[in-house]
């Protein structure tokens, strides 16, 4: 069972996507999710709120500041938040199945299988005395039920697939002997160990040197065609998410406030914080001239303001803002905005 | 515009408070900076001699002059903390010689530490770590004149006044702890404190990396209405080069413990006169969704600094090496006769003229758009 497996990949890769077994067209529906932190003496509410769909083979990105709730809603996705601690409401559903009704062993056969995540600091993803191959191949060996051997022969393969130069000599690695890039690669690698139809991305490049995080981009966006991916990708970087992403989903205080195509939210944002953070981009031809920053600061999450949560820092703002959430307002076929001015 | 700024300093000190410390005037760099070395040694033989070490700083030379911004761009490992910290002497460096407005530092004759440190102050990254989580914000700020003789009456209501110019209200904020604050309010604290010595020169290490990106748009504003208002001069480290490109009247790449290029920012950016230049341009993420970045400039990462490659630092990631390239290190070197003193435009490159005549293909406009 498991030999084909591994040539099946060898051979076609895009096949990988056909063989699964849900039928559905979209990879992910989110409706609602909400996600509250408790802790003594503390409420955050981290997500509020979010609505969200992915495609099969599409790349979204997630767009935010800290504290947005993006990380967190990744996290809902997988199931990764301390489950005593955490409050979600809502409706999570991958490749067809509910995600938040999920038992334990359908859990671990969901996370690798269905859906894997890549984190921004590679070097804690790993443990740091074993030897990087092994780690993969257990991976392998756990959820495939195959031989070490065979894990290791997949550990190579994925490798290479991830264009780690000298590959067999790097399985033999330990995490520390990799620079930042490299064990980047060697996440990702782990990630796709299990070919995976749905990968979560969180600020995978954010750590990197530019001229690192450049190519870390162009070898998601060709492994995302190669394999037929779904991908979601988190970052505070709207040049990143320009390089990376088909639709762009802009995050403030734990809503969703524009989605759109690439196109439409880099060259025609509509959702005032969007707006902003677009002229507040720094660069060369701004020389000399102030740069038109978003006065004030994010809200604290574990008071979020009643109406929109932008509006304490929105020259458009009215005392509508003040008390109601806006609804979406579609403004195209992909493209929608939160915010009564519009 | 850029000269006209400069001019526009030179113009100004006249009126500046600060004037009367200026000992050898517009002309004279305040910051002049020769062979600057520091290696880390991470081995030694049986007799003590280093068998290996992290060539962090290898040789840098530089000059801050009066009134500008030098901004300092370079991947992690370049060496442009170390640099700082070199400056500061929070490390001693091996070698070298740094000349505060014409005195040289820490030497005989020359000035003190403790008056170069009050002269020079710094801001590091990470806001929350710079600032001790026991003092509140108004006793932090006050910490530094107080040291420096002043009492405690005048140095809270020179804090208070800080805080005020920082865009903080001081009956709001004087008595607040680091941890109620957040990161962009904190980066101002530390902005505030840095500046109650009334110092000269200011490094900034990375002081905007932290933030958020609206946030920071509010940090680099005022970080230009202070230069305005106290007449100072600042270094700015950072990695982000739009960021580097909007606040510097000059810039310095640097590679490996090197000085790869230097030049007027403008001229830097339209005509990078260094392959290892060019291609941290054209590795920045493009912001034309019609023209996404296809080929990454560079394989591989950035080499470590402890072996070091024969001839250029760059050679074996560079793609328009030569035979000469790997045999015999370039010096940093003048690119045309037109400019001169300080303000030329330098690069440590065997190829530097072709380099620039590739920039006649405008990279950078794919990539700054």
């Amino acid at each position: 069972m498991t030999a084909p497996c591994v040539t099946a990949h060898q051979s076609s890769p895009e096949q990988v996507p056909l063989d699964a077994s849900s039928t559905a067209e979209q990879m992910v529906d989110v409706q609602n999710l909400k996600v509250h932190f408790r802790s003594p003496g503390r409420f955050v509410q981290a997500v509020n709120g979010v609505d969200l769909t992915l495609a099969k083979g599409e790349v979204l990105t997630i767009l935010g500041e800290s504290g947005s709730g993006k990380s967190v809603t990744l996290r809902a996705l997988m199931r990764l938040l301390p489950e005593r601690r955490t409050q979600i409401h809502g409706h999570i559903k991958v490749a067809g199945q509910d995600v938040l009704a999920m038992s334990r062993r359908e859990l671990s056969r969901y996370r690798g299988f269905t859906t894997s995540m890549i984190f921004q600091e590679p070097m804690l993803a790993f443990d740091p005395v074993f030897r990087i191959g092994d780690q993969i191949a257990e991976t392998v060996c756990r959820h495939e039920g195959v031989s070490h051997r065979e894990g290791l022969a997949r550990a190579l393969e994925l490798f290479e697939l991830v264009r780690i130069p000298s590959a067999k000599r790097r399985l033999s690695n330990y995490p520390h002997e990799l620079s930042g890039g490299m064990s980047q690669r060697a996440m990702i690698a782990l990630a796709l160990s299990c070919r995976p139809r749905l990968l979560l991305a969180d600020e995978p490049t954010t750590a990197l040197d530019a001229t690192v995080q450049i190519q870390i981009l162009l070898l998601l966006r060709e492994l995302q065609r190669e394999l037929g991916m779904s991908v979601i990708f988190v970052t505070h970087d709207m040049g990143v998410a320009n390089e990376i992403s088909d639709r762009i989903a802009v995050m403030y205080a734990g809503r969703v406030v524009e989605t759109g195509s690439v196109d439409e939210i880099i060259r025609a944002p509509r959702h005032p914080y969007t707006v902003g953070l677009m002229q507040s981009r720094a660069s060369g031809e701004l020389k000399g001239e102030r740069l038109s920053a978003i006065p004030g600061s994010p809200p604290d999450m574990a008071f979020p303001p009643q109406g929109c949560a932008f509006a304490p820092r929105c020259s458009l703002a009215t005392d509508e803002c003040q008390q109601e959430v806006p609804p979406a307002k579609v403004l195209g076929q992909q493209h929608w905005a939160a915010c009564w001015k519009l | 515009m850029n000269a006209e700024r400069i001019s526009a300093h030179a113009s100004m000190p006249s009126k500046q408070p600060l004037d009367r410390r200026d000992r050898g005037g517009q002309a004279q760099p305040l910051l002049s900076v020769r062979s600057l070395r520091k290696h880390f040694v991470i081995k030694k033989d049986f007799f003590g001699r280093p068998v290996s070490q992290v060539h962090a700083v290898d040789g840098v030379d530089f000059d801050v002059l009066k009134g500008e911004t030098l901004g300092i761009v370079g991947e992690s490992g370049c060496g442009k903390s170390t640099t700082a910290r070199l400056l500061m002497q929070l490390l001693k460096p091996d070698a070298g010689e740094v000349i505060f407005d014409g005195d040289p530092v820490g030497k005989p004759g020359g000035l003190s530490l403790r008056e170069m440190r009050r002269q020079v102050q710094m801001v590091f990254q990470n806001s929350y770590a710079s600032l001790n989580p026991r003092m509140s914000v108004e006793e932090s700020i006050a910490f530094g004149p107080q040291v420096h003789g002043l009492g405690k009456k005048e140095a809270n209501a020179r804090a208070r006044k800080l805080l005020d110019q920082v865009g903080l209200l001081p009956n709001q904020f004087a008595s607040r702890y680091p941890h109620e604050l957040s990161g962009g309010q904190r980066q101002r604290i530390n902005i505030a404190r840095a500046l109650a010595l009334e110092p000269r020169l200011l490094i900034l290490d990375e002081a905007v990396s932290a933030l958020d990106k609206s946030v920071e748009a509010q940090v680099l504003n005022l970080l230009v209405d202070l230069k305005q208002e106290y007449g100072l001069t600042y270094l700015f480290i950072s990695h982000d080069l739009n960021v580097v490109r909007y606040i510097s009247d000059r810039v310095m790449v640097m590679y490996l413990g090197r000085v790869a290029e230097m030049g007027e920012s403008e001229s830097l950016y339209n005509a990078p006169a260094h392959p290892y230049t060019r291609a941290l341009m054209s590795a920045m993420p493009s912001m034309d969704p019609d023209n996404r970045t296809q080929t990454a400039p560079l394989v591989g990462d950035p080499p470590n600094p402890i072996d070091l490659p024969p001839g250029c630092r760059f050679c074996p990631r560079c793609s328009m090496a030569v035979d000469k390239c790997s045999v015999q290190e370039p010096e940093l070197a003048s690119l045309n006769d037109q400019q001169v003193g300080s303000r030329q435009h330098q690069s440590a490159c065997w190829r530097a003229a072709d380099v620039q005549a590739l920039a006649a293909t405008p990279i950078s406009e794919e990539v700054l758009s």
